[in-house]
């Protein structure tokens, strides 16, 4: 009596999907690939050419000013400890993938949200994706960028961007949807076009929001950056993942706490930034 | 007599329906059926119904009810921040429900001015910058802008406070700057919602006054919305009472408070004190008899014994108030054989305009118990107020 439900082969589809994908849109991807690539080199090498004292100084000088000596001290002082554990290089290979990310991240991230914010349709549209996006495991985007872009770091990029995009497009959304309504009906009272009262009172207004939503990118930008590591990207993940190879926990953890100083500074930083804005 | 002004705002048959049906409720509603029932059947909520009324130029008009009477849905009509669902807004020949959105952006910008009950002060902004916001988003120029809103500031009392952002503000202050941003835009409606409803009673009266002067100044077409009927007879040249989506009464707050047209009018004003309201023309009587300057003792005596007066008014040859004698003294100059009263006429009275409230002229009964003259502004003798009347007239108001 048992009715023979066939299998919904899910799986082949989405395959056959990303084989076309990766078969009629190479030419894309592989342009895609090529700018990444020189942006990734480029900021490497600019930031590998600085001396390591410079650049400390540097970090530390941004965060004295943005977040007072404290963070500045600290900056240093976990700085200095990553290059005496000689991982100096792969931090900074890190911080590149983070920092491209974050901007391709961004760059999207904030006009979708403003349009999610202001149309009601396209709020409905993009939230579930959203959803889909965030709980997805990370892992599984590594799979399909290796056809898309190769083994190496711009798959590592396209990835993390992925990843870590839904927050900054929630947070954007959020922020404008949480302009009070009076203000709103000020702007409007007044003859505003849509266009100044986004600019003029919607942005300004939602950006602490917008600010936290890029922090939240930053961070998961971080943590997807080390598991990319096992699609071939650089950095310090590489050094956990080959740790994790050899079955040396020493290394691993000294990797491990590198990332831990490069998080707590990314995040007091632009957490700093948020504050002083909203003051 | 008002009705010979200029109109600015003219409107007629306007109706409001929230919900998705709003034809099956309006309807319902030309059918005779009231707001409750028309939710019941159809899910909408009837909140505007068959509205006219006229806001002439340079009158401030109140618009009064409680809340859910539909006054601030009305307030957001007239600039569209709400659609209409029926009816015509027609200011300067525009109509303005049927504007595209491009034309009432103009009509917003050219028109309409809006102070809100929160404020609703631009946070990021300095007070500076809230004032400049009409002008800048019409495209004026830095320098003008700057100069106009700095007037504004000037005007609302602001002035050393450019710099501030509003947190830093009281909340009298705050609407200072709300006001102050309408004012610079220069538009040629001021729309109040609830503006001092958010402000204790202290600072409310303040500002109701200075609202006043410069009413009175800039004679600013102005349409003000208020659930306080005190707020309403303070400021108003007229009143409209609204009552669930629809008008009750339109009138000038004496009209309101003498002829209330119905019960809910009646309820209203029940809580109202009088004697702040009614003014010294009220409870004043034609005077029964003067003594002129160049009469004689006997004359003015004579004068008073017909009418029963133990004191008199004595008026100039073209009716201005000179003073008053009274019978002791001019009863005394008869008999000492003199022939002016000129050295018989004292000042020890009290006079007022006509428009003093009854609540001031119980203080001046308190010394004395000459009646109180009240005279117009080239001191004509108007007529008296005895101190009975004060009471009669505030206990038949009271009765009504």
């Amino acid at each position: 009596m048992a009715i023979e439900i066939p299998r919904i082969e899910l799986g082949d589809w989405i395959e056959s999907g990303l084989n076309y994908l990766t078969t009629n849109y190479s030419g894309v991807t592989r342009g895609i690939s090529a700018v990444t690539q020189t942006g990734i080199n480029g900021l490497n090498d600019l930031l590998m050419w600085i001396p390591e004292w410079g650049l400390m100084g540097l970090i530390a000088l941004l965060c004295w000013r943005a977040a007072g000596i404290r963070l500045g001290i600290g900056a240093i002082l976990g700085l200095a400890l990553i290059w005496n554990l000689d991982l100096w290089d792969p931090m900074i290979e890190s911080l590149t993938l983070v920092v491209i990310a974050t901007l391709v991240a961004v760059v999207i991230a904030i006009p979708v949200g403003i349009a999610a914010a202001l149309s009601e349709r396209l709020y409905r549209v993009i939230m579930p994706v959203l959803d889909f996006m965030q709980t997805m495991p990370a892992f599984v985007y590594l799979i399909p960028a290796i056809p898309f872009f190769g083994i190496g770091s711009v798959s590592a990029i396209f990835a993390t961007v992925i990843f870590s995009m839904p927050p900054a497009i929630r947070f954007t959304t959020l922020g404008i949807r949480q302009v009070p309504k009076d203000l709103i009906e000020a702007a409007d009272a007044f003859g505003s076009t849509p266009s100044q009262k986004l600019f003029k009172v919607q942005l300004p207004l939602s950006l602490p929001t917008v600010m936290a939503g890029i922090n939240q990118t930053i961070m998961l930008a971080l943590s997807m950056v080390v598991i990319a590591a096992m699609i071939g990207a650089d950095g310090l993940g590489n050094e956990v993942w080959r740790a994790i190879q050899r079955l040396r926990p020493g290394d691993g953890f000294e990797a491990g706490i590198a990332v831990v100083i490069l998080a707590m500074l990314l995040d007091r930083l632009t957490q700093s930034f948020r504050k002083t804005r909203k003051s | 007599m008002s009705e010979t002004r200029p109109v600015k705002i003219q409107v007629r048959g306007l109706s409001k329906v929230f919900g998705n049906q709003p034809k099956k409720a309006l309807e319902l509603r030309d059918q005779g059926q009231k707001r409750p029932e028309i939710l019941e059947q159809t899910g909408q909520t009837l909140g505007l119904s068959n509205i006219d009324f006229d806001v002439y130029e340079g009158e401030l008009l109140v618009i009064m009810g409680l809340s859910g009477s539909g006054k601030s849905t009305l307030i957001r009509c007239l600039n569209r921040l709400i659609d209409t669902t029926e009816g015509e807004i027609i200011i300067d020949g525009e109509n303005i429900p049927t504007l595209s959105t491009k034309e009432l952006l103009e009509c917003r910008r050219r028109h309409f001015s809006m102070v809100f009950q929160n404020f609703a002060l631009f946070p990021h902004r300095t007070v500076q910058q809230n004032a400049e916001y009409g002008l800048e988003i019409r495209g004026v120029d830095k320098a003008e802008r700057t100069e106009t809103a700095r007037n504004a500031l000037k005007q609302v009392g602001l002035d050393g406070w450019e710099d501030a952002l509003p947190s830093q503000l009281s909340g009298g202050m705050q609407q200072r700057v709300g006001l102050a941003r309408a004012l610079a835009n220069d538009s040629s409606v001021l729309l109040m919602d609830e503006a001092f409803s958010a402000l204790d009673p202290l600072i409310r009266k303040d500002m109701q006054q200075e609202l006043l002067e410069l009413q009175h100044r800039m004679k600013k077409t102005t349409v003000f919305i208020t659930h306080d009927l005190d707020e309403a007879l303070n400021i108003g040249d007229r009143i409209i009472l609204l009552k669930d989506g629809e008008i009750v009464q339109i009138g000038t707050p004496e009209q309101i408070l003498t002829a209330p047209a119905d019960e809910y009018v009646e309820r209203f004003i029940e809580g109202v004190d009088m004697s702040r309201i009614l003014t010294a023309r009220h409870a004043m009587r034609p005077v029964r008899a003067t003594a002129r300057e160049d009469d004689g003792p006997r004359t003015a005596l004579r004068k008073m014994s017909e009418n029963g007066l133990d004191s008199i008014y004595v008026t100039s040859r073209d009716r201005k108030l000179v003073g008053l004698i009274d019978a002791d003294s001019a009863d005394k100059a008869v008999k000492e054989g003199q022939q002016s009263i000129q050295s018989l006429i004292h000042q020890n009275f009290r006079s007022v305009a006509p428009d003093e409230p009854l609540h001031n002229l119980f203080a001046m009964f308190s010394d004395k118990s000459f009646p109180i003259a009240v005279v117009d502004e080239e001191r004509r003798l108007l007529g008296v107020v005895v101190k009975g009347a004060v009471l009669a007239e505030l206990a038949e108001a009271g009765d009504n």
